[in-house]
């Protein structure tokens, strides 16, 4: 309310921060950590406490001046998590606070755990610290800790050059001219689309290319959530086709439907590109559209 | 030990917002109340408790001191702590034997800020505040290593408010609904106390004047004070030693309490302070409501020896124990038996 004279806005602050001197413990503890190190101070009584203290607060004696280098990694002892991080809090994602026993040490150090989501952190979690890039002799200067590796990612990647040739150099100049081509085995009497140049059931030669209509069938589909290039949103439905007069099934798209009114059975005709745009490729057929003809009892 | 009663208390009629009056106007009221109800206009002693971080000014305590007719000059001291400390040095004063009547009052104001972000300032600043390790994220560490069920945490929640409804001066809380939103996981959003503005006043009577100026004093028959360490990593934040230290020390055990009011600002600080004090079923945990009913910052604990001490005073009970913190994760405890 910035407009009420009688409400008035009051920081408290201390410009550039206080300087405060560290005492030769924290300071070698601070020093450590600016060389990427984590080191606790042992008690008179054998203890490595993490982060160092001046005195035992067990005892109240000083403590030995033995510096142990701990972890990097430690184990979760307790967690509590931050699904809203507020300005100060050191990660801007949500993230876990953790008290983490270091490798070495008899005591807990607290500080922040990146996890994608609560159910990835367990109290016995092992973590490793991930270090701030510029190291300046602050508790910061480990930036947070991080889950052991426990998988990595490979990338792959080759390049390849394909040539169309044979049976789909054929089908594909059909295509081009806006129909599908299959082929007839005169043994099984099966028709194959797209046309090849054998039978895959008895082996003979084909030769009889048949010209197919570009209506059909489908004989089942998929509902796709994930994005596809070749797709025009999601979701969409890639389907069998059983083109009129072919025995095998077709891939393709189905299109100018909603996803859930798409069943087995329906009555679809393939949608062509313009005349113009037209190549020697399956993006020809945009995808597969319902004729509105009743649907075929599937055998 | 010479013999000091808590004679008289009053509290503010707490609120959830900023009502725009300066802490002198706040704290006056209960000061005049305490004086009306004791007779009293001066006393041996005066001791507040007071966090100038709370108003973010500093010695905000001293004009503070206008509530109280300090001229001519009296004796006075502050802690910046909780009231209830406060009425621990009173307590000492007193042993003296050199004055028998002591004024004791804390206040504060915490709609002033983001109470969450200021309680990061207590922290030690070389390890946990450049973290930014706020209030609700140190509960929630301490309500992790619990572990409790939530219908148990839910359960003192639901109670805290249905007594807090009953009760005057803390808020009117709504009981839970099935599903509650987390703060800091595990810790739920109703986990969490009210924010609250509020003062509290006491006076401690030694020797014949508290049968003088009450009819039935509430004797302070133990008070102690322990503190663990203040890195939450040194520590088994599911147990409070110090409580358990505090509680042995003031001779919680020696009988039976028939009413414990405990400054457990979050459920589980409760199910924490309930096993350190050892207090078994027959002990009526804060049926004022406690902090989750009103949480007036660094009146809370004083409050709940005045709330002890009331159930003496009218007779309710004879033997109540009355406990206040202070740091992080229930870092320092201070607990009180009084006795009619």
């Amino acid at each position: 309310m910035p407009s009420d004279p009688l409400v008035a806005q009051h920081v408290l602050e201390f410009p550039g921060g206080y300087t405060r001197t560290t005492g030769p413990v924290i300071g070698r503890f601070l020093s450590e950590l600016r060389a990427r190190r984590i080191v606790g101070v042992r008690t008179a009584e054998g203890r490595v406490h993490v982060p160092p203290l001046e005195y035992d607060p067990a005892t109240g004696e000083p403590v030995t001046g033995e510096y142990v280098e701990v972890g990097p990694a430690g184990t979760i002892t307790t967690w509590a998590w931050v699904a809203e991080p507020l300005d100060a809090h050191p990660l801007d994602q949500p993230f876990a606070w953790a008290l983490i026993r270091l490798d070495g040490a008899d005591s807990d150090l607290l500080h922040a755990v990146a996890a994608e989501n609560p159910k990835a952190l367990a109290a016995g979690a092992r973590v490793w610290p991930v270090w701030r890039d510029r190291p300046t002799g602050h508790i910061t200067d480990i930036s947070h800790f991080a889950p052991e590796v426990t998988k990595i990612v490979s990338e792959v990647r080759a390049e390849y050059r394909l040539q169309v040739g044979g049976a789909l150099r054929v089908f594909l100049e059909g295509v081009e001219r806006g129909v599908f081509l299959g082929s007839r085995c005169e043994q099984c009497e099966k028709v194959y689309v797209p046309l090849r140049l054998a039978c895959p059931e008895c082996g003979n030669t084909l030769p009889e290319t048949l010209e197919l209509p570009d209506t059909g069938t489908i004989t089942t589909f998929a509902i796709n959530n994930l994005p596809d290039p070749r797709a025009p949103e999601v979701p969409f439905v890639s389907a069998y086709i059983l083109l009129d007069g072919a025995d095998i099934p077709m891939i393709a798209l189905i299109g100018d439907v909603p996803a859930h009114e798409v069943r087995q059975g329906m009555r679809v005709k393939a949608v062509w590109v313009p005349e113009s745009e037209r190549t020697a490729t399956m993006a020809n057929i945009r995808w597969f559209a319902p004729t509105g003809e009743p649907d075929v009892e599937l055998t | 030990m010479r013999d000091v009663a808590i004679v008289a208390f009053a509290q503010t009629r707490h609120t959830d917002h900023d009502t725009g009056l300066s802490e002198h106007e706040l704290i006056h009221p209960v000061i005049s109340e305490v004086k009306e109800r004791t007779g009293l206009r001066r006393f041996g002693f005066t001791c507040s408790g007071s966090c100038d971080y709370l108003a973010g000014a500093p010695f905000s305590f001293v004009s503070a001191l206008d509530a109280l007719a300090a001229w001519p000059p009296i004796s006075e001291s502050h802690v910046e702590m909780d009231g209830a400390w406060a009425l621990y040095e009173a307590w000492v004063r007193l042993q003296h034997g050199d004055i028998d009547s002591a004024l004791v009052y804390g206040f504060g104001k915490s709609s002033l800020g983001d109470l969450r972000t200021i309680m990061t300032l207590q922290l030690d600043p070389y390890y946990l505040a450049p973290l930014g390790l706020d209030q609700l994220s140190y509960a929630a560490l301490q309500a992790a290593a619990v572990g409790a069920d939530r219908q148990e945490l839910d359960e003192i929640v639901r109670r805290s408010r249905a007594d807090g409804r009953s009760n005057p001066y803390a808020f009117d809380l709504p009981d839970l609904s099935d599903k509650e939103d987390f703060a800091v996981q595990p810790l739920t959003k109703t986990d969490v106390p009210p924010i609250t503005d509020g003062a509290a006043a006491i006076v401690l009577a030694a020797g014949d004047l508290a049968t003088e100026l009450c009819d039935r004093p509430a004797y302070i028959r133990g008070i102690a004070h322990r503190t663990e360490p203040h890195y939450l990593g040194l520590r088994d934040l599911a147990r409070s030693a110090s409580a358990a230290d505090a509680a042995r020390a003031a001779g919680v055990g020696k009988g039976p309490v028939e009413v414990a009011e405990l400054h457990a600002q979050f459920p589980h600080e409760e199910i924490i302070l309930r096993r350190a004090l050892e207090l078994g079923g027959d002990t009526v945990i804060n049926p004022s409501g406690g902090p989750l009913a009103a949480n007036p910052v660094m009146a809370t604990g004083l409050i709940r020896l005045g709330e002890a001490a009331r159930r003496i005073h009218d007779g309710t009970a004879s033997r109540t124990v009355a406990h206040a913190a202070s740091g992080p994760c229930l870092q320092q405890n201070l607990v009180t038996v009084l006795e009619a």
